[in-house]
C-alpha cells in the first residue's frame, strides 16, 4: 500500500455568522490521499466543497471554526498546532492552496520574481535573491512558462498565464498536498486545458506528491482524478474510483449529479438530462436522518427517521444511503427503461 | 431539419463595425444567417468573438454598420420607440447575469405584472392575473404565493433565473435569445434551466437562440450550430454535421479542448 499523504478523520468545522447561529458545512468528512494519487471533490454550490479545502489547510479565521476531528499531514496533527506555526511549517511546504479566483492573488504592483521572493522567505528568511531566481526559473521551465513573466507585472499577463504563474508559484516549495479550489473555472475552455495540462504534470515532474482537485464540472474531475468524492450539504456521500463514479454511481443524488454532465461527443444527443429538483437542505438546522431525502427519488419512510452513515460497498467505494447495492441498481435500471 | 418551417429572422452582410481609424475593429463582419420557426440554434465561439455583439443586433440595442435583419421575411423596422417596443414583444432575451437582469427597485409581483401588462393584459380583473403569474411561477417551480412582496436579490442565483424564464412564459415571444444563461450557474441546475427553456420552447413553438462558449451544450440542445471566430461565422450545419463532423481547424480545435469522458481527451493539442 502506497504511503499516505494526508489523512483526515471525521474534520467536523462550522460557520458560526453574526447572530450567532452555526452552520456546519464539513461534517464528519474522513478522507485519505495516497502518494501520487489525486483525489476530487464534487458537489452542487454551498455543499461545502471550498469550506473543506479551507478546513483542510488547518488554518482557521472566523466566522469559520474548528470544532473536532484530525487532520494528519506528514505523521503530525496539525489540528493541534497554532495558527502561526501551521502557517509557517505547514503552509506552503506541506499544504498549498490555490483558491478560485487565484489570479487576483498576485500584488499588481510586484513583479512576479518580488513576490516569489516574498512566499520563499517568508519560509526561510536566509535564502538569497540569487538561489530564489534561479529556484523559480528552474521551476518555470520545467512547467513549460517562459522565463520572461518573472520580470513583468500581473496586469501584463493574460488571465491563463497568470493562474498558471499563480500554480507554479504555489508549488515552488515542493508541497505534499497541492488543494486546487476551482482552479480554471474563471477561464476560456483553451487556457482551461492549459492549466489542467499543467495541473497533470505536476506529479510526474515530482513538484507535488499528491492532489486534492476540487470543482463542479464533472469531465474535468473525471480527467484529472484518481478517485472521486461526492459532497452533499457538508457530507461525502459517495467515494469512488473515478471511471466508477461517473459511470456507475451508486449514490441517488451521485446518480442525478453524473446525469447533468453534457460533453460534445455523440450518444450525448439523445441521452435525457437528469435534474435534481428541490434545492440543498439549509445548514443551520439540517434535516434528521439522511440529508437528500427531500429530494430523492427513491425516497422511504426510514430515510427520514434514522441518521445515515457512510456505507463501504468494497473496492475502495462507499456511499451514503440505507438502501443496498442491488435496490439502488435495480430502481436505476427501473427509471431507465 | 426545420427548413420546410418558414423563416423567423435571418440576415445578410449582417456587419459592426466599432471605432474608426488605426482604432477600428470589425467586430461582426458580414455574416448571413436563417434561423426558422421553432428552431433551437447555437451560436458557439470564444470570447472575443463577436458573439454577444452579434446578439445586441439582433435584439435592436446596436444598430449595425451594414446590412440587414429579416424579421418573418420582412426587413426589419425599428427606427422609432414605437416599432422598437413593437419587436420587443417578439423578440426576448436571458443573459448571463440573473443579479444585474433585474430592477432592483421592482417586486417581483410587478416584474410579472409587466409582463401581463406588456401582452395587453392590462384591463384583466385582479384575479385573473394572480392565476396567471401562478401559471408562470409554476411553469419553473416557484411558489408565487411565496415570492409575492418579495425583491429580486431575496432570491438565489438559480431562483433568480428561474423567474426569469416565468417572465418568457408570460411573454411568449416569437424569438427567445439567451446569452450564456447558464454560465454562472453549476451544473446540476444547468439541467434545471435548460429543460425549461426547452419545455417553453416545445410549448410555444418560438424560436430559441443560444449564444454561448460551451460547445457541449450547444450539441445537446440544438438543431443548428453556427461556429463563430472573429466576427465571421466559419462552420455552420446541423448539430450532428458541426460537432460530429467538423470540418473547420477551429471548430475541431473548439471541440478539442474541451473535456471529455467517453473518449481519451487528448492533452497534447495545447
Amino acid at each position: 500500500m502506497a504511503k499516505v499523504m494526508l489523512e483526515v478523520r471525521d474534520l467536523t468545522t462550522k460557520y458560526i455568522t453574526r447572530f450567532g447561529e452555526d452552520v456546519y458545512a464539513v461534517d464528519h468528512v474522513s478522507l485519505k490521499v495516497e502518494e501520487g494519487k489525486s483525489l476530487g471533490i464534487a458537489g452542487e454550490s454551498g455543499c461545502g466543497k471550498s469550506t473543506l479545502a479551507l478546513s483542510l489547510m488547518g488554518y482557521y479565521f472566523p466566522p469559520l471554526h474548528y470544532t473536532s476531528g484530525e487532520i494528519i499531514i506528514g505523521g503530525r496533527n496539525i489540528t493541534s498546532m497554532k495558527p502561526d506555526d501551521i502557517r509557517k511549517s505547514v503552509l506552503g511546504t506541506e499544504i498549498a492552496y490555490i483558491p478560485q479566483a487565484a489570479m487576483n492573488a498576485l500584488n499588481p504592483t510586484q513583479k512576479i520574481i518580488h513576490f516569489i521572493e516574498d512566499v520563499v522567505q517568508a519560509h526561510d528568511p536566509t535564502e538569497n535573491k540569487k538561489s530564489i531566481y534561479d529556484l523559480a526559473r528552474a521551476s518555470f521551465e520545467v512547467l513549460g512558462l517562459p522565463a520572461e513573466v518573472l520580470q513583468k507585472y500581473p496586469v501584463e499577463l493574460s488571465g491563463g498565464m497568470k493562474q498558471r504563474t499563480v500554480i507554479a508559484v504555489s508549488v515552488i516549495l515542493r508541497p505534499t498536498v497541492l488543494i486546487a479550489d476551482e482552479p480554471s473555472s474563471a477561464l476560456d475552455v483553451t487556457s482551461q486545458k492549459m492549466v489542467i495540462k499543467m495541473l497533470r504534470g505536476l506529479m510526474e515532474t515530482g513538484f507535488i506528491k499528491s492532489m486534492i482537485f476540487i470543482t463542479h464540472e464533472l469531465p474535468l474531475l473525471y480527467n484529472v482524478t484518481d478517485d472521486i468524492m461526492v459532497m452533499y450539504a457538508g457530507q461525502i456521500v459517495e467515494q469512488a474510483p473515478a471511471k466508477q463514479a461517473v459511470f456507475d454511481p451508486l449514490h441517488p443524488y451521485s446518480k442525478g449529479l453524473m446525469g447533468s454532465i453534457i460533453v460534445p461527443e455523440s450518444g450525448l444527443r439523445n441521452a435525457k438530462l437528469t435534474a435534481i429538483p428541490g434545492v440543498p437542505p439549509n445548514l443551520k438546522k439540517p434535516p434528521e436522518g439522511c440529508r437528500f431525502a427531500e429530494r430523492c427519488k427513491y425516497v422511504r419512510p426510514d430515510c427520514k427517521a434514522t441518521t445515515v452513515a457512510l456505507y463501504n460497498a468494497g473496492d475502495h467505494r462507499a456511499y451514503r444511503c440505507i438502501l443496498s447495492e442491488k435496490t439502488l441498481r435495480e430502481a436505476y435500471q427501473h427509471a431507465q427503461s | 431539419m426545420h427548413s420546410h418551417k418558414p423563416l423567423c429572422l435571418s440576415g445578410s452582410g449582417l456587419t459592426k463595425v466599432f471605432g474608426l481609424g488605426r482604432t477600428k475593429t470589425v467586430a461582426v463582419d458580414r455574416v448571413d444567417f436563417e434561423f426558422h420557426e421553432g428552431e433551437v440554434i447555437s451560436i458557439v465561439g470564444e470570447s472575443g468573438s463577436g458573439k454577444t455583439t452579434l446578439a445586441k443586433m439582433l435584439l435592436g440595442l446596436i444598430n449595425p454598420t451594414e446590412g440587414e435583419i429579416y424579421f418573418q421575411g420582412q426587413k426589419r423596422d425599428i427606427s422609432t420607440q414605437k416599432k422598437k417596443q413593437e419587436y420587443w414583444k417578439n423578440t426576448q432575451a436571458i443573459f448571463q447575469d440573473p443579479f444585474s437582469s433585474y430592477n432592483i427597485f421592482s417586486k417581483i409581483d410587478t416584474v410579472l405584472l409587466d409582463c401581463i401588462h406588456m401582452r395587453g393584459g392590462r384591463k384583466l380583473p385582479k384575479e385573473q392575473k394572480i392565476a396567471l403569474m401562478t401559471e408562470a411561477c409554476g411553469f419553473v417551480n416557484l411558489k408565487f404565493a411565496e415570492l409575492t412582496n418579495k425583491y429580486p436579490f431575496e432570491l438565489s442565483g438559480g431562483q433568480m433565473q428561474r423567474l426569469m424564464i416565468a417572465r418568457i412564459f408570460l411573454l411568449k415571444p416569437k424569438i427567445l435569445l439567451a446569452d450564456e444563461p447558464t454560465s454562472m450557474i453549476d451544473a446540476c441546475s444547468r439541467a434545471t434551466i435548460l429543460d425549461y427553456l426547452m419545455k417553453l420552447r416545445d410549448e410555444t413553438g418560438m424560436t430559441l437562440i443560444f449564444i454561448t462558449h460551451d460547445i457541449g451544450l450547444a450539441y445537446y440542445v440544438s438543431d443548428s450550430v453556427y461556429i463563430m471566430e472573429r466576427g465571421k461565422f466559419v462552420e455552420r450545419g446541423s448539430a450532428d454535421d458541426v460537432i460530429l463532423r467538423p470540418k473547420q481547424p477551429y471548430t475541431r480545435r473548439l471541440i478539442n479542448d474541451v473535456p471529455k469522458i467517453y473518449e481519451e481527451w487528448d492533452l497534447s493539442t495545447v
